[in-house]
């Protein structure tokens, strides 16, 4: 990595970025170098091919799904802005940080953290998320693991526990509530380095 | 209380008595302890019971002359006596057995009064208790004869705690924290016994201790260490009461038992300082004394992980022996702290890890009974030990060789220990906080500084000091008496409040649901692949590898084929399931008030989809549970909805007249008991019932109806019997109508079995749904009930003939492998079968015993009886569909315990006997 440091110069928008997502500028350094670690070609953009060479992601089950959230839909570019945006959803909430009402909710709130997670089930973007998508998921992380009518059990069983409103799809008002009782800032949170 | 502590003081007297008359028993017969003997121990005359020889038949040893028989037989003017005083043979086992049932009661009586319990934590009561008792002692004995032995407590009472609380810690949550954990551990243990020796010591020298207190630098330094280790025993006796979240606990208990590796090492380094002199200590041991560390922390931890992997790899074979799978779990995790020990290796740490490394394994392995037999188990004995520990402790401290107090060195350790221990976590979370992903916070800092409890290792190892060597000893062992008595009574009793009042977050007893299973599960994936993205290598990253390498290669040694292949996902789900169930049938101790029934993982208690998958799944494999939720569902019309709901309460509640004895014995395996199986069923089918009321009746009928019965009265009860009785013996025969040609062998499939049935012949509903286990039985069971009926049949034409109550059982056992008699074979027209089910119902009834039923006939009494006979004669004139009996459509919501349907079935006959008996006959 060491070849070519980062500097703050070098970032675009790094002022407006740390205050959008309150990375520090160390942490803005580092994620930036990633960046261009992972940008092979330097076209100042990665493509989800840039994501598909990293070898621990390929064994990662949902991988190519996170691989996905990254990318709006339709677009099959990420600078580095949004490529640090998505990543501040993952950063721990900072408890002495004083809440303006007037400032925008900060992504690595519960609710965005949790948005983020649900846009992985909800593939097809309907808000929703249907028997056959929790499926998917399930067969995904339990792969060889378990028969397919047990997946279907178990997907049946989480279906029914969270749907309040019956319409056999989990939405992302119930898919926050069945996770109530969840520290989601403990359990979908990393740590970056300095 | 009052009332309590005469009871206790007669138990304490009873074990004190026989523990003296034991000692006078042995001074007479001249093996008497010399009176400069050391105090004894929890089995004093230890040496004694060894003299004699192995244990074998009272009388033969008697007849072998040995010395103090010779003289008791002396005594007693010679002869054969025909009871004979064996104190000494029985001795020590009947102390300890003493010990332990005065712990045991003790505990029942602390929990007696559930506001006292909440407010003092049972280690301060148990201590109080142990000053007691030894109070008794001392004045019965004018010497204490117990006190807390430090072999029996290194080896036994402290790993059975040990061993339980690492077979049970969370591995997950462990590893979450080792950080801190190991930091506290290590470096807040060193950080404290350094600071105390130094400190105590600078106090010497300010002459704030006194003179007679002779130590110098290295003997502080070693009382420091002793004193500084936070106590696993103490910690999980305190915050067991306490519930702090769970990360709090973890680091507090975590550390507990970590610094044990520090706590060995230091100690065993000034041990051998103090013995060799200081000023002959060169630079090369303090050197050896880091290395030693390194070798007993992680030598320790080496021998835990070895033992953990035999373990895992040894129950991957018991599934021919299942009931010796409880011992090898037992064995292996003692086998791990012992092991450590002889190799003078941190045991705590070895089995800790032992217990932590195999949990996974193990209870993937072992069976479901294994499993239960391993956790009760070893609660059981962890809850024992624990106990003897605080009594003991209790009454080591009434002793007065040990009362060599000295206010200054008291008092100085006292307030060090408490002060450093507050810095020492202060600084360190400073530094860790930079570290952690949650910081922990001012609050946590309180609680951890607070809860550094001393406890029993200290009082265990200061009593190990020799003597000769650190001349203060008596001065150290009073102090940490105290050290001990404050911190788990004052601070034990002080720390809920404290707690409360700091508002610190609790843990929840709540089970994950099976939504958090499953998102926790896809978080843990979104954290690494995100930790991959931006190129950190940070905990999820080094998890997700453990994770690969043990999926990829030590699960596929240490697990059996068949549960390799099983997720954790799976037995989650599963494991949600059979709390459902158990939870619904706890809360409906009664099925009326199954409309308040609510599940407690299901946010919506509405309409349950068809289970289809799971039934069946749960079928093929004869699952614990079967949630048959689908039944009801399915049900195309209203008429078979009745057919298939009287089939139900029919396979619901028929089950076997319980066995006298079991004809198979085997002590390598324990065949599914019969008893076992009827509960099984009972559980099952009482399951379902009730799922299905649940789902059958509408809320507010119900309610309705609850309400409209508790104003009739007292006769409610009977007035519920009523609809049932009247659907169940209707349903109680057709799995056996199918079955009957084969009754004994392998049961046919429901759904063959199934064809021949009254309501399978006009609609093709879905299978009933019965379990496999209510298929095997119900066949056996209707086998048996036909054959009671026959012995009934013909005790009823001739009384005389029926006064042998075991004839049925035996006829019943006789005829088991035997084709059935012709007669009995299945009904061709449908009504022919139901009409031969009604009589063959209230023919099995009538083997009841006759005194019984004139009992139950007095209680329902003349109303009750027109209603019964309705439904019996109702039968033959419409066969096709059991006569809906009044108030049959809620009936389901009526249903009661197995134990009222049996009272029910008792009564059935009596109104129906004339029916039955005209009948009977024909069909044979």
């Amino acid at each position: 990595m060491g070849s070519s440091r980062s500097r703050m110069d070098d970032i675009p928008h790094a002022q407006q970025l740390i205050h959008e997502t309150d990375f520090s500028a160390a942490h803005l350094l580092r994620l930036h170098q990633r960046f261009k670690l992972l940008d092979k070609y330097q076209t100042g953009e990665l493509r989800p091919r840039d994501f598909g060479a990293i070898p621990a992601l390929a064994l990662n089950p949902i991988g190519d799904r996170i691989i996905g959230a990254f990318f709006s839909p339709g677009q099959e570019t990420l600078d580095f802005p949004s490529f640090v945006r998505i990543l501040a959803h993952f950063r721990p909430t900072d408890p002495n940080r004083s809440r303006d009402g007037t400032q925008q909710e900060l992504a690595n709130s519960r609710t965005r953290k949790l948005k983020f997670a649900f846009q992985l089930y909800d593939q097809d973007g309907d808000g929703k998320i249907s028997r056959a998508e929790l499926l998917q998921v399930l067969r995904a992380m339990l792969e060889t693991q378990v028969v397919e009518e047990q997946l279907q059990s178990i997907a049946e069983r989480a279906i029914q526990e969270a749907d309040l409103d019956k319409d056999d799809a989990i939405s992302f008002d119930e898919f926050r509530r069945s996770l109530e009782k969840v520290n989601i800032d403990h359990k979908m949170s990393i740590r970056f380095l300095k | 209380m009052k009332m309590q502590f005469p009871l206790l003081l007669l138990l304490l007297l009873f074990s004190a008595t026989a523990d003296l008359s034991g000692t006078a028993d042995l001074r007479e017969t001249g093996l008497s302890i010399p009176a400069s003997a050391p105090p004894l121990h929890l089995c004093p005359q230890s040496g004694a019971p060894r003299d004699l020889a192995p244990p074998g038949l009272a009388s033969a040893r008697s007849a072998a002359g040995e010395p103090e028989e010779a003289q008791n037989v002396g005594h007693h003017g010679g002869g054969f006596r025909v009871v004979q005083w064996e104190w000494t043979y029985v001795q020590t086992p009947y102390i300890i057995a003493m010990w332990l049932l005065v712990a045991s009661v003790a505990k029942i009586l602390f929990h007696f009064s559930q506001h006292f319990t909440t407010v003092v934590p049972e280690s301060c009561m148990l201590i109080l208790l142990g000053l007691v008792l030894g109070g008794v002692v001392l004045v019965a004995n004018k010497k204490q004869l117990y006190q807390l032995d430090p072999a029996l407590f290194f080896l036994f009472l402290l790993p059975t705690i040990v061993g339980d609380a690492g077979y049970f810690m969370s591995a997950r949550l462990f590893f979450d924290n080792l950080g801190a954990i190991l930091t506290y551990a290590v470096v807040g243990t060193l950080w404290n016994a350094f600071c105390c020796g130094f400190s105590l010591y600078a106090a010497k020298l300010l002459q704030v201790i006194d003179e007679r207190v002779e130590a110098d630098l290295m003997d502080f330094l070693l009382f420091g260490a002793l004193i500084s280790a936070v106590d696993p025993v103490a910690v999980l006796a305190v915050f067991e009461e306490v519930h702090v979240n769970d990360t709090l606990f973890i680091i507090v208990f975590g550390e507990s038992l970590v610094n044990d590796a520090v706590t060995v090492v230091l100690y065993k380094v000034y041990i051998s300082f103090v013995e060799v002199g200081v000023e002959n200590v060169e630079t090369a041991d303090y050197f050896k004394g880091v290395a030693s560390f390194f070798i007993v922390s992680i030598g320790g931890t080496l021998v835990g992980v070895v033992f953990a992997v035999i373990l895992g790899f040894i129950t991957r074979f018991t599934k021919k022996v299942r009931i010796i799978e409880p011992l090898f779990v037992f064995l292996l995790v003692y086998l791990a702290y012992l092991t450590a020990e002889l190799f003078s290796l941190s045991a705590i740490l070895s089995m800790t890890f032992c217990g932590i490394g195999a949990n996974k394994y193990v209870e993937a392995n072992i069976s479901q009974k294994s499993r239960t037999t391993v956790k009760y188990t070893m609660k059981t004995l962890a809850s024992i030990a624990e106990t003897i520990i605080f009594i003991f402790l209790g009454i080591s401290a009434v002793d007065k060789s040990k009362w060599a107090w000295d206010t200054g060195l008291v008092s100085c350790t006292l307030v060090f220990i408490f002060v450093f221990r507050a810095v020492g976590v202060i600084g360190q979370t400073w530094v860790l906080n930079r570290f952690r992903l949650i910081p922990l916070d001012k609050i946590d800092q309180v609680v951890m500084s607070y809860g550094g409890l001393r406890g029993a290792v200290a009082f265990a190892l200061v009593v190990l000091l020799d003597g000769e060597q650190v001349k203060a000893k008596d001065y150290f062992v009073a102090t940490t008496i105290v050290v001990v008595f404050f911190t788990v009574m004052f601070q034990g009793l002080t720390i809920k409040p404290l707690v409360k009042w700091l508002k610190v977050p609790r843990s929840s007893s709540r089970k994950p649901t099976i939504n958090e299973e499953i998102h926790e599960r896809a978080f843990d994936h979104i954290l690494t692949a995100v930790e991959d993205i931006a190129g950190l290598q940070g905990y999820h990253h080094w998890r997700d590898k453990w994770e690969q390498f043990d999926k990829n290669y030590l699960s596929k040694l240490l697990l059996r084929k068949s549960v390799y292949r099983k997720s954790e996902l799976w037995e989650a789900y599963q494991k949600i399931n059979i709390r459902d169930a158990i939870s619904v049938i706890d809360q409906g101790g009664n099925v009326l008030t199954s409309a308040r029934l609510s599940l407690p993982s299901m946010a919506s208690r509405a309409s349950f989809p068809e289970f289809t998958n799971v039934t069946n799944y749960l079928r093929e494999n004869g699952s614990g549970v079967c949630l048959d939720l689908q039944v009801i569902d399915n049900v195309p019309g209203a008429k078979v909805e009745e057919d298939t709901e009287t089939h139900h309460v029919l396979a619901e509640n028929l089950y076997k007249p319980r066995r006298r004895y079991q004809s198979h014995y085997s002590r390598h395996f324990m065949s599914l008991g019969e008893k076992e199986r009827q509960d099984r069923e009972v559980f099952q089918r009482n399951m379902k019932s009730r799922m299905e009321t649940f789902k059958s009746t509408r809320y507010k009928r119900h309610k309705k109806e609850r309400s409209l019965k508790k104003r009739q009265g007292p006769d409610t009860k009977e007035d519920r019997d009523k609809p049932r009785r009247n659907v169940s013996w209707q349903d109680t025969v057709p799995p056996a109508v199918g079955d009957s040609h084969s009754p004994t062998a392998a049961p046919p499939s429901l759904t063959t079995g199934g064809s021949l049935l009254p309501w399978k012949g006009s609609v093709s509903s879905p299978p009933p749904c019965v379990s496999v286990e209510a298929t095997k039985i119900i066949p056996v069971d209707l086998q048996q009930a036909w054959n009671q009926s026959i012995s009934s049949l013909e005790s009823v034409s001739s009384p005389p003939a029926h006064t042998e109550p075991v004839h049925p059982r035996v006829s019943a056992l006789s005829r088991l492998g035997v084709p059935r008699p012709v007669s009995y074979s299945p009904p061709g027209s449908v009504g022919g079968c139901t009409s031969s089910i009604g009589s063959q119902v209230v023919q099995s009834s009538l083997c009841f015993p006759e005194k019984k039923k004139e009992e139950e006939m007095e209680e329902e009494q003349e109303k009750e009886e027109e209603a019964e006979l309705q439904p019996l004669l109702a039968p033959p004139t419409s066969p096709t569909k059991p006569p809906p009996p009044p108030g049959s459509a809620p009936s389901s919501g009526k249903r009661r315990k197995p134990s009222v349907y049996l009272r029910s079935l008792v009564t059935t006959p009596s109104t129906g006997s004339n029916e039955s008996h005209s009948r009977g006959p024909t069909q044979l």
